[in-house]
């Protein structure tokens, strides 16, 4: 009788929409907590601990000692310093090359359709191929840079660019932006189409050239997916770093494109330093966070 | 008299637009056909000072090698193949069982009005901006303690972390666009609340279950950094292999080029093919209308 009621109540719950959904949502909420929260948290007090795993017996809690090393060590600022420069440099310059290349797809011209599917390319692109790639592209003894920077006379031998610090930053970074350029000028020609083509022809009738229209129709009205993209492509940035960086340059020459990511890669799994990583890994976490917290901001308030 | 100008200055403009438009195809395509040519390219052509831009004789000979293993590449071969099989696999499963309990979930925040709804909401849309390097330690001192490193579930179930999130967010997208009309009308005509789920509105969301696929199959397809800390021999996907190949084969950038093509090539052909799905899936939430 009892678990008649209670299959009967089981039943009724199931059958309204908060039974069913989280009937529905259970599978999800498993995997999110599992892989996803449980690992953050484990993170998080990992951190607190001294992990070296040459000694994997040895757990002592050691407090906020990780963090402390961290910011200790000018190894870690340099990194970071590294990180923003590439996430500024490969964010702005890819986000200005995506508006133009975005307005020209605009326009009208033979082929258009075609061109505007072929932007995505890079974009399907790994970022291990993408590197790959680059690296051989700049490679010091046959790579394409070299031959046609010699054939158009810029150059007279050939010259080991990724020897090179300041250089080698550099072309991380461009390869980066070829890369993810793709999504710039995806998301900005979407939004360009939602532009009311009646205000361009009201301002032409009023006699605004093509740069005022640009600055005080099309500009604003980008205005918002900018300022969204500017975040989750410097979430992306940040990220990505490590594969780039992994393929290129692995860091070198010295330290010079040691990025952020790959200083915690190093640290963790090349020196096994499992607690001084897990205290990396979190502060760049949290770096991410504050970018992730102004993006569903900046969703929400368009949501609205 | 205004009109002659106009049509006067017309012709510049569209020649401008004309170069930019070729500048623009030739940034899009030209480092990616250089990598194609390379494959294709003797070595002696392509390693002469400059290179032949354009082979003289191009070869398929290094495709042949991948595959079937030449003189000096059985071992690169195998591992090749070896590669491709792992990253079908996981990519395939990890798609297929995320678009299954993603679209159920995604189904309840859009339809189903429930306790706990939006911080549950918010809660998935934070966890898609967690780096992987957030929750790598712990899944690897996990894995390694339940001997599930270097296999394809210890892998897949990494992959889930970020495949997951992406999936309820595009779906959503497509639930939002199901009148809510057309279900209740298979309800009153006697179906559940699951089996209208499954009988009507299953049908109608199939563009968005392809979108969603496509989009997460790339994105798994081509992730390497938790590819390369949770494999190591036998579970290996290929973007880790051709991470190892400019190092382990000494300097074969004819085998190089070749591997990374043949890794492009499914992302880039569903890519080209579902661009549309792509950008619905890139611009998401973000663009409107």
């Amino acid at each position: 009788m009892l678990s008649g009621k209670i299959i009967q109540k089981t039943k009724k719950f199931l059958s309204s929409p908060t039974g069913v959904a989280y009937l529905l949502i259970l599978p999800c909420l498993i995997v999110i907590f599992g892989i996803i929260i449980w690992p953050v948290l484990y993170s998080l007090y990992i951190s607190f601990h001294k992990m070296y795993m040459v000694h994997p017996g040895e757990f002592p809690f050691v407090g906020l000692k990780n963090y402390i090393k961290v910011f200790r060590n000018p190894v870690f600022w340099a990194a970071l310093g590294r990180t923003f420069y590439f996430t500024g440099v490969s964010v702005g310059v890819s986000i200005i090359l995506g508006l133009g290349i975005a307005l020209v797809l605009n326009q009208e011209f033979r082929g258009r359709a075609f061109m505007r599917g072929l932007i995505i390319l890079p974009w399907a692109l790994s970022s291990v191929v993408n590197g790959m790639m680059w690296k051989w592209i700049y490679n010091g003894s046959y790579g394409a840079l070299n031959g046609l920077l010699l054939q158009l006379g810029w150059i007279d031998s050939y010259k080991i660019w990724l020897a090179d610090p300041k250089v080698a930053m550099n072309l991380v970074v461009m390869a980066e932006i070829w890369k993810e350029t793709p999504v710039g000028v995806i998301f900005i020609l979407a939004s360009l189409q939602t532009i009311p083509n009646p205000l361009y022809e009201a301002a032409k009738v009023d006699g605004a050239n093509a740069w005022s229209r640009f600055k005080h129709i099309t500009l604003p009205l980008l205005k918002p997916i900018i300022l969204l993209l500017i975040v989750i492509k410097s979430i992306w940035a940040i990220r990505d770093s490590f594969d780039v960086v992994y393929m290129i340059t692995r860091g070198g020459p010295g330290d010079s494109t040691q990025v952020v990511t790959y200083y915690a890669y190093l640290a963790t799994f090349k020196f096994l330093r499992f607690g001084y990583g897990a205290a990396l890994a979190y502060l760049i976490t949290l770096i991410i966070l504050i970018f992730a917290v102004i993006y569903v901001r900046l969703l929400y308030r368009r949501e609205m | 008299m205004k009109i002659l100008n106009f049509l006067k200055l017309l012709q510049p403009y569209k020649i401008l637009i004309y170069i930019l438009v070729i500048m623009i195809f030739i940034f899009t395509i030209a480092p990616f056909g250089w990598l194609i040519i390379s494959s294709i390219s003797p070595k002696i052509e392509l390693l002469s000072t400059p290179p032949h831009w354009i082979p003289h004789s191009p070869t398929l000979k290094s495709y042949k090698a991948i595959f079937f293993g030449g003189p000096t590449t059985i071992r690169a071969a195998r591992y090749f193949k070896n590669a491709l099989i792992n990253s079908v696999i996981i990519a395939g499963s990890v798609t297929v069982l995320c678009l299954v309990i993603g679209s159920m979930a995604s189904y309840s925040f859009v339809r189903l009005k429930f306790r706990g709804r939006k911080p549950l909401l918010l809660m998935i849309l934070t966890t898609q901006m967690i780096p992987a390097v957030a929750i790598v330690i712990p899944l690897y001192i996990v894995m390694m303690n339940l001997h599930l490193l270097d296999t394809h579930l210890g892998l897949f179930i990494a992959y889930s972390s970020f495949i997951l999130p992406l999936i309820i967010w595009i779906m959503m997208g497509y639930f939002q666009t199901i009148p809510i009309d057309i279900e209740d009308a298979a309800r009153i005509d006697g179906c559940s609340r699951i089996g209208a789920l499954v009988r009507v509105v299953l049908p109608l969301i199939a563009p968005g279950l392809a979108a969603a696929g496509v989009f997460a199959f790339i994105i798994a397809w081509n992730e390497f950094f938790l590819a390369l800390i949770l494999t190591s021999i036998s579970a290996k996907t290929l973007p880790v292999l051709i991470s190892e190949f400019s190092t382990k084969y000494g300097a074969d950038y004819v085998m190089m080029s070749t591997g990374g093509v043949l890794a492009s090539l499914p992302p880039v052909v569903l890519a080209l093919i579902f661009q549309k799905f792509i950008i619905k899936g890139l611009t998401g939430g973000a663009v409107k209308g």
